[in-house]
């Protein structure tokens, strides 16, 4: 549904930051279920959002950005839209040629988090009007305000797309 | 927006204002948001900071936008700063501009640090419950206190506001509900009591999403389904308290009902979006009918629903219902149920593509797994190890490890199901697997000579895996002499056999068979010229390895020095293994979570070779009255009120319990308690308790008076437990003879991981009661209580003491006063095995004394108990009695209660 654009703008992925082993992270440590983080990665790798609800420093991230690439990349059509990864579950969804993934508990709701995705990813279309990964790439800075209005803190904060465009379009009108 | 050419217009310099003495707001944004974006890209930026930060304090949105969003993906924890950020959140928060206030509360929740919450924690309550605060914000300020709560719990003050927040579930606003439900449902985990009244205002309105046409909710109804992520979250909170009352338990039944029977109305859409948002809330309400696992009508009905979907076209929907028919199955109303599709199972086995699909079939089987359906289950399982993939083929050779032997009828069914098991699979049969197949073997004497048949026949394959010669060097090794009759299986045939081959093992593989060729010495008196060639060969003698060197010169020596009957004596037959836990499931466990059990296994092993080993006999004779011991009593807890020793229970009093009396309540002992106490009297190390969920091990070791225990909780399933409370309770008797120490544990234990407690005990004075170990968690949303005795006995500060004949009976005299003596005739419980008895009195903690008694038959021990305050010399004499199954046990010390709790501890042991 997105067409998306071939990748014309290429992202240094930050080298020379994995020098040192990364001990297992610890993901649990968190009281209660919620999501861990977001991110939307393209089919090469590069990230387009990465969002956090846990702190990790900045290698833990680039290790779990590198993880869950190689995880999802994997896998076709025939696949479930979900995937081990350590003691958590990813659930993802391939649009063209960018794959929205949400790391959540094992024992969370899977098809719930895959219907959020597509839930957000149809907030995004409406409001970039088709929007293409150059979009995500540019407007970084609104796509975090699309973030913030439907998942906080780790948690759903609004389904209803009417309303989140509402607001996304009062917000624009500030501007 | 950011056209490249404008990277041009950046500075090179650290701060904004050098060379433009006042930037614009505009400006300041633009280039707080381009760094932003290099930094997005993967550069280090390290300035800019504060300019992000004077960008709070403007009165545009965009600018303010740009300034928060800098410090949520840059989060700092310059103190400084910190001060700054804060400052403009406050007035922020205090603008009346929703806009302004809800970009606050999202920068709150994105960075929720510790120092944000002493700032804000208290505030936010009030936004969230004010009358006049806009629904935005209301669902802002929800999600704020939520992640608060999680990063600081501390720092969140319950109050007013809780039932207030409660209210917020009968919301105008769904977006508001959808975000409260999230707070509420984190805030029921640990507050249970105080969240009690959110169920029914869940269910009602539950009730009202599930039943409202597919139009009624407007902007809340996702491709016909109304308003599916409020259904999952509400759903979600109800499984967080038992079933509830039975008005309320009506409608919410009512409710699982509609769902159920939504599932089954043809399709609103055929795209699927509807499908998926239907099935969300339908395997939500699965979860809480599961989780209730009261109504017997419901869990049917869902196994059904989840039957259909085993052959859907979908392979999301495949993979999640065999992920929760794994948990029907696990409920005793729907077990049988689950078990009518064990043929669709078998076949995912075969025909899914999705490794991850076949392993929840390989799990579901397991689960679904009983007396009857075991072996057509375990055939399945092998005949898909052979084509499995390598990530999961060590955890499908450990089920059908486990399967075969809980379900073995017949043990030459196991037998062969476990060599089937080295032959498909031989490299992932870990050490556990044959260890056990080799136990079992020896300790039922009716599989014996099939196993010597079936191994033998396995070995004549040209090609077979090591551990098939492990096992078979084992077993032909103990039972080749079973088959020895038959002329295709004479002993040189089995010797050749096995030698054949030797020289493609490994060393440990070669150690263990040249022991064989040992016990064919024993065996077959007439292959020994033909074996002792062989050890004398080069390559055995003049071995590289050390071990095996030592094994063929030793071996060698034996087999030419010994008299056939000392031969007899040194390799007879090995005694049989103490029952005991499969180390196969421990092994799984450990498969399972990261950091479970291996301490056990560890402490299990060294049991075993406790009871093999041993001195020898020694021998006696004596005479008195029995004393009867009051083991009633033994607990002396009717006597004196208990007390906690250490500290009292940390979240106490948070650790409300909803569903008995009397919250903090000690559970009584639990079943078992008793015999697994005695079971620790005469050694240290072992499972103490164990269920469904816990298991706890100990590990002691004592020197003296003083001792220190090691106690290891397990959580057996993948749930955390929380408000984990381990606590010690000693009368007031037993704490002034008895000392503990302890520190509490993490009040959190997560799925498949262990906890370690470690007790500092002092002996002060001769004691007889057990201390009590009481255990209270909360595990999904119920209330966990466990009690178990600690074996800590009088007997654990014995020190052993050697002496001569002569010295025993003088001191034996000198006990002679009537209170120094206590007596005791019993009943054998257990077979009546001179070494395991031996075995016993030395774990008891006395030493055993040899050639003392007269009667040889006899066991004589002595020993110091230390205390802190006295030592008391202590002689025993056990006396069995083989016709009439009897024993007579005289204990003479220089103290009564200390003869007394000796005899009754020791009499318990045989």
């Amino acid at each position: 549904m997105i067409p998306l654009g071939t990748n014309a703008y290429t992202t240094p992925v930050r080298a020379g930051h994995c020098a040192t082993p990364l001990v297992f992270i610890d993901l649990c440590s968190s009281l209660l279920r919620e999501i861990r983080f977001i991110l939307i990665q393209n089919r090469a790798g590069k990230t387009r959002l990465a969002k956090w609800y846990m702190q990790f420093d900045d290698d833990e991230k680039q290790k779990l950005i590198e993880e869950v690439h190689a995880v999802v990349t994997v896998r076709d059509a025939k696949h479930t839209n979900f995937v081990e990864f350590r003691n958590f579950k990813i659930i993802y969804r391939r649009y063209a040629g960018l794959y929205f993934c949400i790391c959540v508990d094992v024992n969370d709701n899977n098809l719930a988090y895959l219907e959020a995705i597509h839930n957000f990813v149809e907030v995004l279309n409406e409001y970039f009007h088709n929007v293409c990964e150059l979009d995500l790439v540019f407007n970084f800075y609104k796509v975090y305000t699309v973030v913030d209005e439907m998942f906080l803190a780790g948690e759903i904060r609004e389904t209803s797309q009417t309303k989140v465009l509402k607001q996304l379009l009062m917000l624009q009108s500030l501007e | 927006m950011l056209p490249a050419d404008e990277f041009s217009a950046f500075p090179a310099s650290p701060t904004f204002s050098v060379g433009d003495k006042a930037l614009d707001g505009y400006s300041k944004k633009k280039y707080v948001c381009k760094l932003l974006f290099i930094f997005l890209l993967g550069h280090d930026i390290d300035f800019g900071h504060m300019e992000a930060v004077n960008l709070l304090s403007s009165n545009r949105y965009t600018e303010k936008q740009i300034g928060y969003l800098f410090i949520s993906v840059l989060v700092n924890s310059n103190s400084e700063l910190i001060r700054l950020i804060n400052n403009a959140i406050k007035n922020d928060l205090a603008s009346r501009n929703p806009t302004f206030m809800g970009l606050a509360l999202h920068c709150i929740a994105n960075v929720g640090s510790r120092e944000m919450a002493e700032a804000f924690a208290g505030e936010i309550p009030k936004i969230l419950v004010a009358g006049d605060t806009m629904d935005s914000v209301k669902q802002s300020a929800a999600l704020c206190l939520l992640r608060l709560y999680r990063t600081s719990p501390d720092l969140v003050p319950m109050g007013d506001w809780t039932s207030r927040v409660v209210h917020l579930l009968n919301d105008q606003h769904l977006g508001v509900v959808t975000a409260a439900t999230s707070l509420i449902t984190t805030l029921a985990q640990k507050n249970p009591e105080e969240f009690k009244t959110s169920v029914s205002l869940a269910v009602s309105r539950l009730s009202r999403i599930v039943t409202s046409a597919s139009t009624d909710l407007q902007d809340y109804t996702y491709y016909f389904v109304p308003a599916p992520w409020l259904s999952v979250k509400l759903l979600r909170l109800l499984q967080c308290y038992p079933p509830p009352d039975p008005a309320v338990r009506g409608r919410l039944t009512e409710c699982l009902e509609t769902i159920l029977n939504k599932a089954q109305e043809p399709p609103k859409s055929k795209k699927v979006q509807h499908s998926n948002a239907k099935n969300a809330v339908l395997f939500e309400a699965i979860s809480l009918i599961i989780h209730h696992d009261s109504e017997p009508n419901l869990l049917v009905r869902a196994c059904n629903q989840l039957g259909q979907f085993l052959q859907h076209r979908e392979t999301n929907l495949r993979y999640l219902a065999l992920e929760s028919m794994c948990t029907l199955a696990s409920s005793e109303f729907s077990h049988e149920a689950v078990k009518t599709h064990i043929e669709t199972v078998t076949n995912a086995l075969k025909t899914e593509r999705d490794v991850s699909v076949r392993q929840r079939a390989v799990d579901l089987l397991y689960a679904m797994c009983d007396r009857s359906n075991a072996q057509q289950i375990v055939a399945e399982m092998l005949s898909y190890l052979e084509t499995a993939d390598y990530s999961i083929r060590e955890e499908i050779v450990l089920k059908v490890a486990i399967l075969a032997e809980k379900y073995a009828v017949d043990y030459t069914w196991y037998v062969d199901t476990i060599l089937n098991l080295i032959r498909i699979a031989g490299d992932y049969v870990s050490e556990e697997v044959w260890y056990r197949v080799i136990q079992i073997v020896i300790n039922r004497d009716d599989v014996q000579g099939y196993a010597a048949k079936t191994v033998f026949e396995a070995l004549q394959a040209p090609a077979c895996h090591e551990n098939l010669v492990k096992v078979g060097g084992y077993i032909l090794g103990e039972f080749g002499n079973l088959i020895a009759g038959d002329p295709r299986s004479s002993p040189l045939i089995q010797f050749n056999l096995l030698h054949s081959k030797f020289h493609l093992c490994s060393v440990p593989t070669r150690a263990l068979l040249l022991s064989t060729y040992i016990k064919f010495v024993n065996l077959f008196p007439e292959v020994k010229t033909t074996i002792q060639d062989v050890l004398r060969s080069d390559s055995q003698l003049k071995n590289a390895d050390v071990e095996l060197q030592q094994r063929a010169v030793e071996y060698l020596r034996l087999s030419t020095v010994a008299s056939t009957d000392i031969l007899a004596t040194v390799l007879e037959e090995m005694p049989p293994f103490p029952e005991r836990e499969s180390s196969i499931l421990a092994k799984l466990k450990k498969k399972k979570g990261p950091s479970t059990v291996t301490d056990l296994e560890e402490a299990k092993r060294e049991r075993s070779a406790d009871i093999n080993g041993g001195p020898e006999p020694a021998p006696a004779s004596a005479s008195a009255t029995s004393t009867p011991s009051p083991s009633a009593d033994l607990l002396g807890l009717g006597a004196a009120p208990p007390a906690p020793v250490g500290p009292p229970p940390s979240s106490g009093g948070l650790l409300v319990d909803v569903f008995s009396d009397s919250p903090s309540a000690v559970a009584p002992l639990a079943p078992g308690s008793e015999d697994n106490f005695a079971r620790f009297v005469c050694k240290n190390n072992g499972v103490l308790f164990e269920n469904q969920l816990l298991q706890i091990g100990l590990k002691s070791e004592f020197r003296q008076n003083l001792g220190r225990m090691f106690i290891f909780y397990g959580n057996k399933t993948s749930t955390q437990f929380l408000s984990f409370t381990p606590t010690l309770i000693c009368s007031d008797d037993l704490r002034a003879n008895l000392s503990l120490q302890t520190k509490p544990v993490d009040p959190t234990v997560d799925g498949g991981a262990q906890v370690q407690q470690v007790v500092n005990i002092e002996c002060v004075s001769d004691f007889t009661e057990a201390p009590v170990l009481n255990i209270q968690f909360r595990y999904g949303g119920t209330f966990q209580n466990v009690s178990v005795k600690l074996p800590i006995t009088l007997n654990k500060f014995f020190q052993p003491t050697e002496m001569a004949s002569q010295d025993f009976f003088q001191r034996w005299k000198q006990l002679s006063n009537p209170q120094q003596e206590v007596q005791n005739i019993f009943k054998a419980k257990h077979p009546m095995d001179t070494e395991i008895t031996k075995a016993k009195i030395i774990g008891f903690g006395s030493a055993l004394l040899e050639e003392v008694d007269p009667n040889p038959a006899n066991f004589v021990g002595a020993g110091i108990i230390h205390t802190k305050t006295t030592q008391i010399g202590c002689l025993l004499r056990l006396e069995p009695n083989l016709q009439a199954q009897m024993y007579r046990l005289t204990l003479r010390t220089s103290k009564e209660t200390v003869s007394q709790r000796l005899c009754e501890l020791l009499s318990e042991q045989f």
